[in-house]
């Protein structure tokens, strides 16, 4: 018989923070109810942002999701739509989030491998085909060149006669965790800056009901930081957001009601809950008190959700469906608004369409036929849970007030601080799967002969037809045409106006993404980072 | 020789997930290596440079991208080209087993995938440059 894993040991959260034996109402002696939680509803919004919760409305069930060509993700989303998905969200391929066209030198080898290649509005059209814009909602997950692709998502808006004030959707926009965590950017940080507040001035006057931003602590999270980083650099680089929007000239309530988050859901179940919890609070106190907020809307952290990537496991995938739906259910007990539940198969690849069945109906199993849903927040109160999040709401207000010190999130980010805290995290983590004090079920404890399964391949062919699509589309379009746009273009991004029209126009001449980008990098230059290990 | 064992970690292609390079990198130097970390987006070109120049007796490349088959059969090339067959190379990341056999039979000295040990990354850094 194998030999049980040690259960005598000192708790402490997946994070480290030490965990005491029992938890009670004297542990709470500091807890103020009207100040630090509020009803559900109500500032400062730490039992949720509604009364009633999913009582009135689930969560939307959201995969993400991409690979190949647009052609066969286009097939991909019209079969999770007829499974009972509720919003779309798409994963773009590296070259994409890198701004180079699937025929560019970089793009040997990585076309269509880590989501779906997008070169031109040709294939956003592709992407799109049948799918009624103006009914789904759309998520991108793309960064630094999100404003080139939004456009080319409005404009393929503009051919199926939907009106952009009735987009709902969301880019996720966010470049100042690019630099700190995923590390895919092109631009410096300013000028990437400066086109992230480009489209949430856009945003603002011309797609009410679409999220300009989605600001990420998930990346982050997955590149190894404990909760607690995770919760105070998202919010962070949220103040920088609204720091860079307000000296743009708008007024606080015109955009902080569309600024939305993205967490992760991962393993420990009570300390994830906490993050949640304590985000709504600090995201409230923070609009509230430091920059004036008047809105309520503009108070309420909405934010989406996914399991953790980083805790599935190539060993055993099966249990990666256990892992996922306990870190889903984490998400919707600290009330996410939308969320997206891994495959089984994702350790490995691209979900297979099998694999991403199962984790969408592990939400549905979840939202039918469990009743979690009935009442909000149903874990408030609890001695352990309160605790836990005023602890993570003190430790992130720490490091909100370091990074003030430093003179923000560039600064901190150029002198390397949230890289290097992450990667002493995920290091001491990782230590600690070493030596046997952290149990990964199938890696380091209970170990068997794994069983196959099938993964999705995604062969060269997706390289060779993005090529010939492109070849076949630069010798049909207008190339003075394209020419006169990426001149405009270029000469916008020298000075100060807003850059996303002439991305627009830059678009609707089927310019390409690489094309585009390549004019921006004439301008701004590219971005190397200080490698420190 | 008491030389300290070199080795040159490296992330080739476009993505940026640095996390298992970083750790990696960090474990061989606490385990008494030299440790050169390349950054991001290194090209097959840029990294053999990098391992003539420091004088490597390892090249540990981190993939997760699926862009492997591309990547690492250049490398072998350049390592051919500029007689450098007694360095190792070591591949890290999300490879397939039919992949790692196949990369293996091209000449990569070994294939660590999803859960392996930092320990037996270690041990076989030591033997191989031993």
């Amino acid at each position: 018989m194998p030999k049980a894993p040690a259960a005598s040991r000192v708790f402490t959260t997946l994070s480290g923070v030490p965990v005491q034996p029992v938890y009670g109402s004297e542990d709470l002696a500091d807890l103020d109810a009207a100040r630090d939680l509020g009803a559900p509803g109500e500032f400062p919004y730490t039992r949720g942002i509604h009364r009633d919760m999913y009582q009135g409305r689930l969560w939307t069930m959201r995969q993400f999701s991409g690979y190949a060509t647009p052609e066969e993700t286009n097939r991909r989303y019209h079969y999770l739509l007829e499974q009972g998905q509720t919003g779309l969200s798409v994963a773009f391929d590296l070259p994409t989030l890198m701004g180079y066209d699937s025929d560019h030198p970089f793009s040997e080898g990585e076309v269509g491998k880590c989501g779906v290649a997008i070169c031109s509005l040709e294939d956003m059209e592709i992407l799109f085909r049948g799918i009624p814009l103006g009914e789904v909602s759309v998520s991108m997950t793309i960064n630094s060149p999100a404003a080139v692709l939004w456009a080319m998502y409005l404009a393929v808006a503009e051919q199926q006669g939907v009106a952009w004030s009735r987009l709902s959707g969301t880019i996720q926009n966010d470049i100042l965790k690019e630099y700190i965590a995923q590390k895919e950017y092109i631009f410096p940080p300013r000028p990437s800056m400066r086109l992230v507040t480009d489209t949430i001035e856009f945003g603002a006057r011309h797609t009410p009901r679409f999220n300009p931003i989605s600001i990420s602590g998930y990346h982050i999270r997955e590149a190894g930081s404990t909760a607690v980083q995770e919760l105070a650099f998202t919010l962070r680089d949220g103040v920088e957001y609204v720091e860079w929007a307000l000296e743009r000239g708008l007024a606080i309530d015109e955009f902080a009601p569309r600024l939305s988050f993205f967490f992760n859901a991962h393993n420990d179940f009570f300390e994830e809950i906490a993050k949640y919890r304590a985000a709504r609070k600090l995201w409230a106190y923070l609009m509230r008190d430091r920059f004036g907020a008047k809105n309520e809307r503009s108070l309420k952290l909405r934010f989406h959700s996914q399991t953790a990537g980083c805790s599935l496991t190539w060993q055993q995938p099966y249990n990666n469906v256990v892992r996922t739906a306990i870190q889903a259910l984490a998400a919707v007990l600290g009330g996410t608004q939308s969320l997206h539940t891994n495959s089984l198969d994702e350790a490995y690849a691209l979900p297979g369409e099998h694999a991403v069945t199962i984790a969408l109906r592990t939400q549905q199993v979840m939202a039918y036929e469990t009743d979690v849903t009935a009442a909000p927040d149903p874990l408030g109160g609890s001695y352990f849970l309160e605790r836990l999040t005023l602890d993570s709401e003190a430790a992130a207000r720490d490091y909100i007030r370091r990074i003030d010190e430093m003179g923000g999130m560039i600064p901190a980010i150029e002198q390397g601080f949230p890289q290097s805290e992450i990667a002493s995290a995920s290091y001491q983590y990782q230590r600690a799967v070493e030596s046997g004090e952290k149990v990964i079920v199938g890696v380091n404890a209970y170990q068997a002969a794994d069983e196959p399964i099938e993964l999705l391949q995604i062969d060269q062919s997706a390289q060779d037809q993005q090529t010939r699509k492109l070849a076949a589309l630069r010798a049909r379009r207008d190339a003075g045409r394209v020419r006169r746009a990426l001149d405009e273009l270029q000469r916008a991004a020298e000075g100060t106006e807003n850059t996303m029209p002439h991305i627009l126009e830059a678009v609707r001449a089927y310019a390409t993404l690489g094309e585009i980008c390549d004019a921006l990098r004439a301008v701004f230059g590219t971005y190397q980072e200080t490698s420190h290990i | 020789m008491d030389r300290r064992i070199r080795v040159l970690v490296a992330k080739p292609g476009l993505d940026g997930h640095d996390r298992g390079a970083k750790v990696i990198a960090r474990a061989l130097r606490d385990a008494g290596m030299e440790v050169i970390y390349t950054g991001l987006r290194q090209t097959p070109e840029m990294i053999v440079n990098a391992a003539l120049q420091e004088d490597v007796q390892v090249i540990g490349l981190s993939i997760l991208s699926g862009a492997h088959n591309t990547i690492v059969p250049r490398v072998l090339d350049l390592l051919r080209q500029n007689q450098m067959e007694d360095v190792k190379l070591v591949v890290g990341g999300i490879i397939p087993d039919e992949d790692a056999a196949e990369l293996k039979r091209r000449g990569v000295a070994a294939v660590f995938q999803p859960g392996a040990s930092l320990e037996s990354v270690v041990e076989f850094i030591r033997a191989a440059a031993g």
